[in-house]
């Protein structure tokens, strides 16, 4: 029955592990960015949210479209700004450019917040409220809320994606810039939505994590960006559903490295992620449709 | 389908004017001073070999290369500083070398991103399947998997479906095969009466003689041959062609 519970808990904090890497996977399938700021951009939101409630006495779901809506501002002028003068200095510029603002943020909190872990304060019964099933399994309702939401943000970014107009200019822009251009669009722009999208995408992953637990400045690196990147690489660089796929996978792993021995809990998450890199190094979700 | 009233079309202003072009690949020097004047109406043609520069004129048209000398200017306005996205809701559409589809949308995606942007004008999605039939049983499937006709046809639709006022077709019949290529510029006549100008490179002559009202021969970004289909000779375009000065080889 442990086991089960391992299983279970598992794939709930999968769900969060895709709200984590759904927005690195998209800005790397759209503009081959890898954002190495993705995390710490989540911690930023999980502070402003922690801000917001508690300086202007906003109710916590009011404060969520809020920061939703200013990280994917954040993120288009970011794009349009710094992100582009690296990406037109060539794909290599931008890993040390996410870099410089990853450490910039991280000082930043430390300068503004301290190194005090923070969680986001928004009513106990909210973040603590569970049911369980049977004697040894006890789901938490705000994992299983985390979890919807994932899966409701993946299928909005699917649908987004193939059925609207700024979707397909994406998919476009992704395949062919030039090609892009010579149809009307202005990539750069196109640059920008995706970015919003990734961004607002970030917002709600950091703002999900500070309810789970605490944040302090540097959770984005150390936890953040390293999950992301191991449940992106899991299920398949680029693609949507893989995020929750090596999400999933992700979670479960370390939930049955924490059912061996507690200390394994982040053990048994490395050794599925290297393991999919030595077995599966395409992901397990990828399709190899080169041609 | 040669007209041969080129020099009618070409008395009121030209559409698209090009003056003096010079265009560097890194060191290379791709264009040394071309100049051309498309008039509405006209399918003017430019050939030459491998390397002759035709390619990269037509994406300097289509604002892809910047030229370090030379102007472009298009209905009178100079644009050669405009961004390409600009020149293409501007009208100036192009068909690219290598058709450059997206591969991973579907037929009827790669025609609905061309007609996002898309001028006012008699094109839509539909007019191009009416144009190539075949194209509305398969507009779900991913283009990937056509044929090079089938992907030329539906580049050609992509750039169509922004109502372009002047078309640039780069390299049409490139790896296509004779009755492929002959099947391709089958639907020019069409495009000609919907009112789009078209400026188009080909290495193929004989086709380009064939659609040609207003020719242009380059040889090393060079022009070495300018007129109209009747005026210009076999061994001149051999010649220009070439670059054989001694116009008596057989």
């Amino acid at each position: 029955m442990a086991w089960v519970n391992a299983i279970i808990q598992g794939i709930l904090t999968g769900g969060l592990y895709a709200l984590f890497a759904c927005g690195l996977s998209l800005l790397f399938g759209v503009m081959k960015v890898v954002n190495l700021a993705h995390g710490d951009l989540a911690t930023v939101a999980g502070y402003v949210g922690v801000g917001i409630v508690a300086a202007i006495h906003l109710p916590f779901l009011w404060s969520v479209p809020v920061v939703v809506l200013a990280m994917a501002v954040l993120g288009y002028v970011l794009q349009r700004s710094v992100i582009q003068a690296a990406l037109s200095r060539g794909e290599l510029t931008t890993l040390i450019v996410t870099f410089g603002l990853s450490i910039v943020i991280e000082n930043g909190l430390l300068q503004f917040f301290t190194s005090d872990s923070r969680g986001l304060a928004v009513g106990d019964s909210f973040t603590t409220a569970s049911f369980s099933i049977g004697s040894q399994i006890t789901i938490a309702w705000l994992d299983v809320y985390i979890f919807v939401l994932a899966v409701a943000v993946l299928l909005a970014l699917q649908y987004f994606l193939t059925g609207s107009k700024y979707g397909r200019l994406i998919r476009a822009v992704a395949d062919d810039r030039e090609a892009a251009q010579l149809s009307g669009a202005d990539y750069r722009h196109v640059f920008g939505i995706a970015a919003a999208i990734a961004f607002a995408t970030v917002a709600l992953a950091g703002m999900s994590y500070g309810l789970t637990t605490t944040i302090d400045p540097t959770t984005g690196t150390d936890t953040i960006l390293l999950f992301a990147f191991a449940a992106v690489v899991i299920g398949g660089l680029g693609s949507l559903w893989g995020t929750l796929i090596g999400g999933i996978v992700l979670g479960v792993a370390q939930q049955i490295g924490a059912q061996i021995n507690i200390g394994y809990e982040q053990l048994g998450g490395y050794v599925i992620f290297l393991l999919v890199l030595v077995v599966w190094p395409q992901g397990l979700t990828s399709r190899r449709t080169q041609s | 389908m040669s007209e041969s009233n080129g020099s009618g079309l070409r008395a009121q202003a030209p559409l698209l004017e090009v003056r003096d072009l010079v265009v560097y690949h890194g060191q290379l020097k791709a264009l040394s001073g071309v100049s051309l004047a498309v008039y509405p109406g006209e399918v003017y043609a430019i050939i030459g070999a491998n390397g002759a520069g035709k390619s990269t004129l037509l994406r300097t048209i289509a604002g892809l290369h910047h030229p370090t000398e030379g102007t472009i200017s298009y209905q009178g306005d100079d644009i050669t500083r405009l961004r390409p996205e600009k020149r293409a809701t501007a009208g100036i559409g192009m068909v690219p070398e290598g058709r450059r589809l997206f591969p991973s949308l579907s037929l009827e995606e790669n025609l609905k991103v061309g007609a996002t942007y898309a001028r006012k004008g008699p094109w839509d999605i539909d007019r191009v399947f009416d144009l190539f039939p075949w194209m509305k049983d398969r507009r779900g499937q991913k283009t990937a998997q056509m044929s090079g006709g089938e992907q030329q046809s539906v580049a050609i639709g992509r750039a169509l479906v922004a109502n372009p006022q002047v078309l640039l077709l780069d390299e049409l019949s490139l790896g296509l095969a004779p009755v492929i290529v002959q099947r391709i510029y089958a639907m020019l006549p069409q495009v000609l009466e919907s009112g789009v100008t078209v400026l188009l490179v080909e290495q193929d002559v004989s086709q380009a003689l064939r659609v040609a009202t207003h020719l242009q021969c380059m040889l090393e970004g060079h022009t070495t041959l300018e007129g109209t289909p009747a005026e210009v000779t076999r061994d001149q375009v051999e010649a220009a062609y070439f670059g054989v000065t001694d116009g008596s080889n057989t």
